[in-house]
């Protein structure tokens, strides 16, 4: 069993971040992970991306053209990822910033209103967890309390920072519950 | 019976091969003494460049490296941070140091590596046969300025101790000559200097020392001599430029 | 000890600190200036020496200088840098001095771009700098498999007297991975009692690459292609997918590429094509005689890289021209998807069949 997801956005948006604690929280629970970033002149202020895998056995193509998840939180990110999803994957869609709607009929789309949740949180800077909670709670990747606890180490750093992006995961988390499976 | 003049420990007791009247033979020995009388010899690394003096390594009565054209500043920084204990200087003509290797020579000064460059400015490139240095005086003349340096083309030549003195980190910079005995004495204090500023582990040192070519020159050794104090010296003064007990005395800022 | 998700060229910065690799030099150069940035925060921390030259050409020969005291020291750059180096590299080959260089290539010729690629696999294996000699290179396919190599390639460079490169191409620098750092055993190395230590007790020792007499440069030469026969018969590293059963052609194929390659495989697989994968792990040592044993059993091999196929000639080599070596690569910093791998496999395999046409 193998799960892709391309994590998207402007840059400064958080998503390498959401895509590491998620890989990190997979680590965790003993599977095999990679995370893949683009790197290059984009990493300074355009887009962003990383791609995180999870899976049983060892990974072989850490490039993958059709990522079966994404997780777009700008308008570009969407136009540029969803379109390469999989079939049966599931798309969670920063809706505070896109106003367009995805064609594709053979994937679950998760809307998620990612800044107006953060901002009323505390801050728009949490988007990203919003948006990682929502992932979680659609696809059941990883158990959310795994996420939780690995959420809460890398913000150990900033522990004041901590039960805001605890509360956007929840947030997030419990959209995605409803709308996927 | 009184030993009044031996060969010193840290010369190899080895003839040379540099031609008559060439002065490298008394800035090896000057700095084989110096090392004597400070008792350094058994834990110095000498860096040899590319050039007539290619071949020091069997000189010299030490350790030693053969460095690649212009890099003995680097090679020096990279033993001297990996084996701080280690006493070790550079040795490097001027096409070496002032031409391709000034970014190391440059950068290892401005770090303030502890190691001491010794520059041997004959104003000429020795070993591949008298072609123009950075160092070649105006109106020299050498087998690719046939005409003599036209400082028009090729600009003016470069003073080295300085351009080194300009830089804000401490270090001393002294330029002596090696052609005349009252030269050569204040040449080894310079020299000694140096290497004491390096063994007490407290700045960059670097001594230029104006040095004779007359194979190259096409001159008798004695006109070669000559040739320094009516030539270089006037353009290169003979004088110390930087010490760490002068800092900051010379900044523009 | 746990595993850590780490960036590549993060990881191999720490897998040098714990291969008691405490001597750094190193010149800023995407994609690799993380492994620069992480030694500068750790390498003080290990009691090492961090330090960030002037130029590359200064950094290569500061190894050459600490390497010639006896330093254990290394460096990380990436192809325009790597070719900065090549002055001293063949200076450090000359003088068998130890040195560890870890390249994460980036696309070229020239300024090129910073995206992954494969196209410094010349100038590794085939020399680089000029003169006769080799390095042992070694080319990961995995965050963890860098993190092993490190040790082994400072054992490797100061058993042989010989400068060894590590060739990851920028996805093994970029891309994190769960790591962990084993503890590696190796026997005794001789001792250092060619360095320039200080001349205390014993005869001058002189780090030197100069040989006037053509006799004395010969013997360096011939001493010098001893140690790299030793290497051949000792040192060839690689590895096997799906050679185990019956295949219908095989695949060559190093670092990134190779597990692009058994993604593809298993692609393949699903559709009842079974095709094999070697991985040369050694770059030089080439692993000849095992491509020409696997070689045995199919009409073609191919050989996959980010590169316009200069691994193509060794792979011949290895099956002795006695069958064909197809190439499919995407090169530029361009990633071939399995996807493409598949369609190479498949439309040589088809060509195959239908004999002359």
């Amino acid at each position: 069993m193998q799960t892709e997801v391309v994590f998207a956005g402007f840059g400064g948006q958080g998503v390498m971040l959401a895509g590491k604690i998620l890989a990190e929280t997979g680590m965790g629970l003993g599977k095999e992970v990679v995370w893949l970033p683009s790197y290059g002149p984009e990493m300074r202020g355009g887009t962003a991306n990383c791609t995180v895998i999870i899976a049983d056995e060892p990974i072989a193509s850490p490039i993958v053209v059709h990522q079966r998840d994404s997780v777009v939180m700008n308008r570009p990110s969407l136009e540029k990822f969803v379109p390469k999803m999989r079939a049966q994957g599931y798309a969670i869609v920063n809706t505070s910033l896109i106003q367009v709607k995805s064609e594709r009929d053979d994937i679950t789309v998760v809307d998620v209103p990612a800044n107006k949740i953060a901002i009323a949180a505390g801050t728009g800077k949490a988007a990203n967890m919003v948006m990682l909670g929502a992932y979680v709670g659609a696809t059941g990747i990883v158990p959310f309390d795994a996420l939780l606890e690995q959420a809460k180490h890398v913000f150990q750093k900033k522990p004041k920072s901590i039960p805001v992006n605890v509360k956007c995961l929840k947030e997030g988390y419990k959209l995605g519950q409803a709308k996927g499976k | 019976m009184k030993t009044i003049f031996k060969r010193p420990e840290a010369l190899a007791e080895t003839p040379t091969h540099y031609c008559p009247g060439c002065t490298h033979g008394v800035a090896h020995r000057l700095i084989a003494e110096v090392l004597d009388e400070l008792g350094l010899r058994e834990r110095t690394v000498g860096i040899v460049p590319v050039g007539c003096s290619v071949l020091a390594f069997n000189y010299f009565n030490f350790d030693c490296q053969e460095a690649s054209h212009g890099r003995a500043p680097a090679v020096a920084t990279g033993i001297k941070r990996g084996r701080p204990d280690l006493i070790v200087f550079t040795y490097q003509g001027d096409g070496d140091l002032a031409s391709i290797g000034m970014a190391e020579i440059v950068h290892a000064a401005n770090r303030g590596e502890k190691f001491t460059a010794v520059f041997i400015n004959n104003a000429v490139y020795g070993m591949t046969g008298g072609q123009m240095a950075p160092t070649t005086m105006p109106g020299q003349v050498t087998t690719t300025c046939p005409a003599g340096r036209d400082v028009e083309q090729v600009g003016y030549p470069i003073r080295m101790c300085e351009l080194l003195a300009s830089l804000r980190t401490p270090g001393f910079v002294e330029r002596v000559a090696v052609h005349q005995p009252k030269y050569i004495i204040k040449a080894k204090r310079a020299l000694k200097k140096a290497f004491q500023y390096q063994a007490d582990n407290r700045c960059f040192s670097f001594v230029e020392c104006l040095s004779t070519c007359p194979t190259n020159w096409g001159l008798t050794p004695l006109k070669a001599v000559q040739w320094v104090d009516e030539t270089m010296i006037p353009y290169y003064p003979v004088k110390n430029f930087k010490s760490p007990e002068t800092e900051g005395e010379g900044d523009a800022d | 000890m746990a595993k850590v998700l780490m960036k590549g060229n993060e990881a191999i910065g720490e897998a040098g600190i714990r291969a008691r690799g405490l001597c750094y030099f190193c010149y800023p150069i995407t994609p690799q200036s993380e492994v620069a940035e992480y030694l500068s925060k750790r390498m003080p921390e290990a009691g090492g020496v961090f330090l960030q030259g002037e130029s590359e050409v200064a950094v290569s020969n500061m190894l050459y200088g600490a390497a010639g005291a006896g330093v254990r020291c290394w460096t990380s750059s990436s192809g325009p840098g790597i070719s900065l180096m090549m002055e001293a590299l063949a200076y450090i080959a000359a003088a068998e001095l130890p040195v560890v260089i870890v390249n994460i290539v980036r696309c070229g010729p020239g300024l090129g771009g910073i995206l992954p690629s494969q196209s410094d696999y010349r100038q590794a294996v085939k020399g680089g700098g000029h003169g006769d000699y080799q390095c042992l290179v070694y080319a990961p396919a995995s965050v963890q498999e860098a993190v092993d190599l490190m040790p082994l390639a400072f054992d490797r460079a100061e058993r042989y007297r010989n400068p060894v490169l590590i060739i990851g191409d920028g996805m093994i620098g970029q891309m994190m991975e769960p790591v962990e750092f084993k503890e590696h055993k190796f026997p005794p190395l001789p001792p250092k009692d060619w360095a320039t230590t200080g001349c205390k007790g014993r005869k001058p020792n002189v780090v030197n690459s100069l040989y006037l007499d053509p006799y004395a440069e010969e013997k360096l030469n011939l001493r010098m292609v001893a140690k790299y026969e030793k290497m051949k018969k000792e040192e060839v590293r690689c590895e096997e997918y799906n050679t185990d059963k019956p295949y219908q052609a095989l695949l060559v194929a190093y670092g990134t590429t190779a597990r692009i390659c058994r993604t593809a495989i298993h692609k393949l697989g699903e559709e009842g094509i079974h095709v094999a994968l070697l991985r040369p792990i050694t770059l030089f040592p080439f692993p000849r005689q095992r491509i020409y044993e696997l070689a045995q059993k199919v009409d073609w091999v191919m050989s996959v890289e980010m590169s316009t196929g200069q691994m193509v000639e060794d792979v011949e080599l290895s099956v002795r021209c006695e069958k064909p070596v197809h190439f499919f690569g995407r090169t530029g910093g361009v990633v071939p998807a399995p996807e493409e791998v598949v369609e190479a496999v498949k439309k040589q395999l088809g060509a195959g069949k239908g004999g002359q046409a």
